[in-house]
C-alpha cells in the first residue's frame, strides 16, 4: 500500500504564474461579459426613456457618488502599491498597502450604505408604492440602479473577503516576494471592480 | 523527470489516486482529470436517462389526441424538464466534461490540466446545480412550466419555482465558465513540447473555441437569468413589461448566450468525427488548417445570429433581415467540415467498426438538421414554420442526431480507453443501425407534422394529425429499447468485457501511445511532438514500441 | 522546476508610475464631474463615456498590467472586447429601427 506515496512523489506541484494570471484574465473576462449584459440593458432602455432617465438620476447624490469614485481609484493604487512593495521585498510596506485597500473597500461601502439608506427613506425601492406611482422609464432606471450598483457592491463585499485571505497568507509568509501570484491576481480582480464603477459613475450619477 | 527515481510501474489510474484515501473518497477528492472526466460521464449519462425518459413519457401521452397519460399541466411540466435536463445538464456540459477532461491533456501530452482543484470544484458546482434541478421539481409550487427558454413575461407571473430553476441554470454555467477557463489555459500553457499549435489534434482545436464560447457567452445567460430572479422576487422592472421592461430584450439576451450555446453543444462533437474518420480510414485528414480554423469561425459567427430565434418576436425588420442573412454564413464553417470529412473517407481503406458507423449516421442526421435549419433560418418560410413540429424537429436532428450520436461515437471509440474494456462489437453495430431506424421514426415525421402546422409544446392535437404523432411515438419506443442495448453493452463489458489492448482501432493521437486505461501520470515521460496529428506512417513505430 | 521562477520575474514598474497614474485618474474624475455640469446636450454621454474608456485603459495597462503581459493576453482582451461591441451593434439594429 505505498502507492499513494508514489503518487504524491511523481505529481510535481507544477507553478506557472503566466498561466495563473491567463487564468485569472479569462475569469475577469467573464466578469466583463456579465456586466456587459446589464450594460447593455441600461443602454437599451436609455436610447428607450431619455428624459425619463433624467429625471430619475435627479435623485441620485452626485457628491457621493464622486466620493466613492475618488476612493475606489484610490484603493486600486494602495493594491497595486501593495504588489510592488511585496516585490521589492517589503512586506511592511505590502501590508500597510493591503490594510488601506481593504479599509477604502469598507469606506466605499459604508457610503453606499448611506446612499441607498436614504433612497429607501424616500420609498424609492423596487415595488415601492412611490417608485411605482412614478412613470415607467423611472422604475426602469431605479431597477437597473440597483441591480448594476448592488452587484458592484457585491463583488466589492467578495473583494473584501478574497483581500481578507491575502493579508493572513502574506503575514504567514504564504504569499512571499517570489510567490506572489495570488496577490496579483486578487489584485486584478480588484482593479476590475474599480474599472466597473468607473462606467457605472458616469452613467448613473452624471446625467443632467 | 519527475518520475526519475520510481520504476516505471503499469498500474492504472483506477488503481492508483492523487490523494491518500481509498475506495469512494478517492474519486470524490481526486484532482485526477481522468477520474474527473468519468464522474462527469457517471452523473451525465444519469440526467441523459432521466431526460430520454420524460422524453418517451411525453410521446406516450401523444400517441392519441385527448388526454392519455397525464393532464397538461403535468405534460407541460414534462416537457419543461425533458428541455432543460437535456440542455442544461446533458448536452450543454456533456461532451466538453467528460471528453474534453479525459483526453485533452492526453492529446496535447500533459499530466493534467491547468487547474486541477478548480476542475473538481466544476463537477461539484455541476452536482450543486443538478440538485438545485432536482429540488425544483420537488418543492411546493410545482415542477417549472415555462418550457427551457424561461420566456417573459410568463415566466414572471407563473407560481411554479422559475427561480429555483433558473437559479440552477446559474450554477451550472458557473460550472460550465470555469471548465472553459481550465482548457484555454491548459491549451496555452501546457502543451507537450514540439507539440505546436498546427500539431494539436482537431479534437482539442474543437475543444478550444468551444472553452471560448463558454467563456465568453455564458455570463450572458447569467445575469439574464439574475435579472428574472430579481424580476420575480422584487419586480424591479427591467423585463416585466407593465413596469416598462422589455421582453423582447429579455429574448435578446437569452439568445446572446444561447445561440451560441448550440456551438458549445456541436462543436466538440465536430471534433470527435474528426477524429473517428482518419483512424477508420488510415488517412490523414483531409485540410486539417480549413477545419481547425472552420472551428474558430464558428464560433466566432456564432455570436452575430442569435435573433434568428425571434423572427416573429416583433424585433425590428431590419433587425430580421440582417439576422437572416448571417445565419447562412454559418452554412459556411459547417459545409468545409463536413466536405472535408467525407474527402478524407475518398480513397481510404475504410474499416467499419461501430465508432465509424456513429459517425456516418452523424453524417446523415447532421446533414438534414443542418439543411433544414436553412429553411427555418430564412425569413419567409420561417414566419410559416416558427414554433411548429418543424422546429422541434430540425433541433433534435441537429442536437440528438448531431451531438447526442457523437455522444455514443465518443463513448464506443475511447471506452476501450477509458476502461480497458472491449464491448461486443457485435450487440454495437446492430445498435447504431436501431438508433439510426429509431431515431428517423421518432423525428422525421415531426418535419411532415410542423409542415402542416402542427405547433410545438401542445399537449393535444387534431385527430388528422393522429397517424403521423403515433408513428413518432413507435420510434420513441424503439429508441428506449437501442437506449438500452447501448448502455447494456458497455456496463456488461465493463464487468465482463475482454481486456481492450492499448490501440485497438490504430489511431495515432498521443492517448493511443499509453496504455489503456493510462497510467496515473498520463505519460511516463513527456513526449516530444515532431509530427502531424494524423500521420499514420507512425503506427509502425507504435507497433514496436507496445512490444 | 525552475522554468515557472524565472518567468514570472517579468518588469515592476516602481511607485512612482502608479501614484502619476493615480493623480490622472483623479484629474479626469474631477474633468468628467465638471463637465457633466455643463449642458452639452447631445454629446454630453460621449464625452462622458469617453473620459471613462480613457481611465480604463489607464487602469487595464498600468494597474492591471497588461502593457507588460505576453501579447497573448492583449489578443484576449481585444477578442472579449470586440464580442461585447459587436452584442451591442447587433442588438441595437433592432433596437434603433423598431
Amino acid at each position: 500500500m505505498n502507492h499513494t506515496e508514489n503518487a504524491a512523489a511523481v505529481h510535481p506541484v507544477h507553478r506557472d504564474d503566466v498561466g495563473a494570471r491567463m487564468g485569472m484574465w479569462l475569469f475577469l473576462f467573464t466578469e466583463i461579459l456579465l456586466f456587459g449584459g446589464m450594460f447593455l440593458a441600461y443602454a437599451v432602455y436609455r436610447f428607450q426613456y431619455p428624459e425619463q432617465f433624467k429625471i430619475a438620476a435627479m435623485e441620485l447624490n452626485t457628491s457621493l457618488g464622486t466620493l466613492n469614485t475618488v476612493i475606489l481609484l484610490t484603493s486600486s493604487l494602495t493594491m497595486a502599491l501593495s504588489i510592488t512593495a511585496l516585490q521589492k521585498k517589503n512586506k511592511f510596506l505590502s501590508l500597510v498597502m493591503l490594510s488601506m485597500t481593504i479599509f477604502f473597500a469598507f469606506a466605499f461601502l459604508i457610503n453606499k450604505y448611506f446612499e441607498w439608506g436614504a433612497k429607501f427613506s424616500h420609498g424609492l425601492y423596487p415595488g415601492s408604492e412611490e417608485l411605482l406611482a412614478k412613470s415607467n422609464g423611472e422604475i426602469v432606471f431605479f431597477g437597473l440602479y440597483y441591480m448594476m450598483t448592488g452587484l458592484h457592491g457585491l463583488h466589492i463585499i467578495i473583494g473584501i473577503a478574497i483581500l481578507l485571505f491575502m493579508l493572513v497568507f502574506i503575514i504567514k509568509d504564504k504569499v512571499t516576494y517570489d510567490n506572489h501570484v495570488k496577490l496579483e491576481n486578487s489584485g486584478l480582480y480588484w482593479h476590475l471592480v474599480d474599472l466597473i464603477w468607473i462606467f457605472l459613475f458616469p452613467l448613473f450619477y452624471l446625467i443632467h | 523527470m519527475a518520475n526519475g527515481v520510481i520504476a516505471e510501474n503499469n498500474r492504472s489510474f483506477f488503481e492508483e489516486s492523487t490523494n491518500r484515501h481509498s475506495g469512494i473518497l478517492s474519486w470524490l477528492l481526486t484532482t485526477d482529470h481522468k477520474r474527473i472526466g468519468i464522474l462527469y460521464l457517471i452523473a451525465i449519462s444519469a440526467f441523459f436517462i432521466v431526460g430520454a425518459t420524460f422524453g418517451i413519457l411525453m410521446r406516450l401521452e401523444l400517441i392519441a389526441p385527448g388526454e392519455t397519460l397525464m393532464g397538461p399541466q403535468t405534460y407541460n411540466s414534462f416537457f419543461t424538464l425533458h428541455g432543460v435536463i437535456m440542455i442544461f445538464l446533458f448536452i450543454v456540459p456533456g461532451l466538453p466534461a467528460i471528453f474534453g477532461n479525459f483526453f485533452l491533456p492526453l492529446q496535447i501530452g500533459a499530466r493534467d490540466v491547468a487547474f486541477p482543484r478548480l476542475n473538481l470544484l466544476s463537477w461539484y458546482i455541476y452536482i450543486l446545480g443538478a440538485i438545485l434541478v432536482v429540488t425544483s421539481l420537488l418543492l411546493p409550487g410545482g415542477p417549472v412550466d415555462t418550457g427551457w427558454t424561461f420566456y417573459i413575461p410568463y415566466s414572471v407571473r407563473t407560481g411554479t419555482n422559475v427561480s429555483l430553476a433558473i437559479f440552477a441554470a446559474f450554477v451550472l454555467g458557473f460550472s460550465s465558465i470555469l471548465t472553459g477557463l481550465n482548457f484555454v489555459t491548459t491549451v496555452h500553457r501546457m502543451r507537450a513540447p514540439g507539440m505546436d499549435f498546427f500539431r494539436m489534434p482537431l479534437f482539442v482545436w474543437s475543444m478550444y473555441s468551444t472553452a471560448w464560447i463558454q467563456i465568453i457567452a455564458t455570463p450572458v445567460i447569467g445575469i439574464t437569468i439574475l435579472l428574472v430572479m430579481m424580476e420575480r422576487l422584487f419586480g424591479i422592472g427591467i423585463f416585466d413589461p407593465s413596469l416598462g421592461g422589455d421582453p423582447i430584450l429579455y429574448q435578446h439576451l437569452f439568445w446572446i448566450y444561447s445561440h451560441p450555446a448550440v456551438y458549445i453543444m456541436i462543436l466538440p462533437a465536430m471534433g470527435i468525427v474528426s477524429e473517428i474518420i482518419p483512424t477508420f480510414a488510415r488517412r490523414t485528414i483531409f485540410g486539417y488548417k480549413a477545419i481547425a480554423f472552420s472551428s474558430l469561425a464558428i464560433a466566432f459567427v456564432g455570436y452575430l445570429v442569435w435573433a434568428h430565434h425571434m423572427f416573429t418576436s416583433g424585433i425590428s425588420d431590419t433587425a430580421r433581415w440582417i439576422f437572416s442573412f448571417l445565419t447562412f454564413i454559418v452554412a459556411l464553417p459547417s459545409g468545409v467540415k463536413v466536405f472535408n470529412w467525407v474527402a478524407t473517407m475518398y480513397k481510404g481503406s475504410i474499416d467499419p467498426k461501430p465508432p465509424f458507423l456513429w459517425v456516418m449516421s452523424f453524417i446523415v442526421l447532421f446533414s438534414i438538421g443542418g439543411l433544414t435549419g436553412l429553411v427555418v433560418g430564412s425569413l419567409a418560410t420561417d414566419i410559416h414554420l416558427h414554433d411548429t413540429y418543424f422546429v422541434v424537429a430540425h433541433f433534435h436532428y441537429v442536437m440528438f442526431g448531431g451531438t447526442g450520436t457523437i455522444f455514443f461515437a465518443g463513448l464506443y471509440y475511447w471506452y476501450p480507453k477509458m476502461f480497458g474494456k472491449m464491448y461486443n462489437i457485435k450487440v454495437a453495430n446492430i445498435s447504431v443501425g436501431l438508433f439510426f431506424v429509431a431515431f428517423n421514426l421518432l423525428y422525421f415525421p415531426k418535419f411532415i407534422l410542423g409542415y402542416q402546422g402542427m405547433p410545438r409544446r401542445y399537449y393535444d392535437y387534431l385527430p388528422e394529425f393522429t397517424q403521423l404523432h403515433l408513428i413518432s411515438t413507435i420510434g420513441s419506443w424503439i429508441m428506449g429499447i437501442t437506449l438500452i442495448l447501448i448502455f447494456a453493452n458497455l456496463i456488461y463489458s465493463l464487468l465482463k468485457g475482454a481486456k481492450a489492448p492499448q490501440n485497438p482501432w490504430g489511431g495515432v493521437t498521443l492517448e493511443w501511445h499509453i496504455s489503456s486505461p493510462p497510467p496515473l501520470e498520463n505519460f511516463h515521460e513527456i513526449p516530444y511532438v515532431d509530427h502531424e496529428p494524423y500521420d499514420f506512417s507512425l503506427l509502425e513505430k507504435m507497433k514496436n514500441e507496445s512490444h | 522546476m525552475d522554468q515557472g521562477h524565472s518567468k514570472h520575474e517579468h518588469h515592476t514598474p516602481g511607485y512612482g508610475i502608479y501614484i502619476i497614474i493615480w493623480l490622472v485618474l483623479i484629474g479626469l474624475t474631477s474633468i468628467t464631474v465638471t463637465v457633466a455640469g455643463i449642458d452639452f446636450g447631445m454629446i454630453a454621454l460621449a464625452i462622458a463615456l469617453f473620459i471613462a474608456a480613457i481611465k480604463s485603459a489607464l487602469v487595464i495597462n498600468i494597474f492591471m498590467h497588461i502593457k507588460f503581459e505576453e501579447a497573448i493576453f492583449k489578443v484576449f482582451l481585444l477578442v472579449s472586447g470586440m464580442t461585447l461591441v459587436v452584442i451591442f451593434l447587433l442588438t441595437f439594429f433592432d433596437v434603433y429601427n423598431r
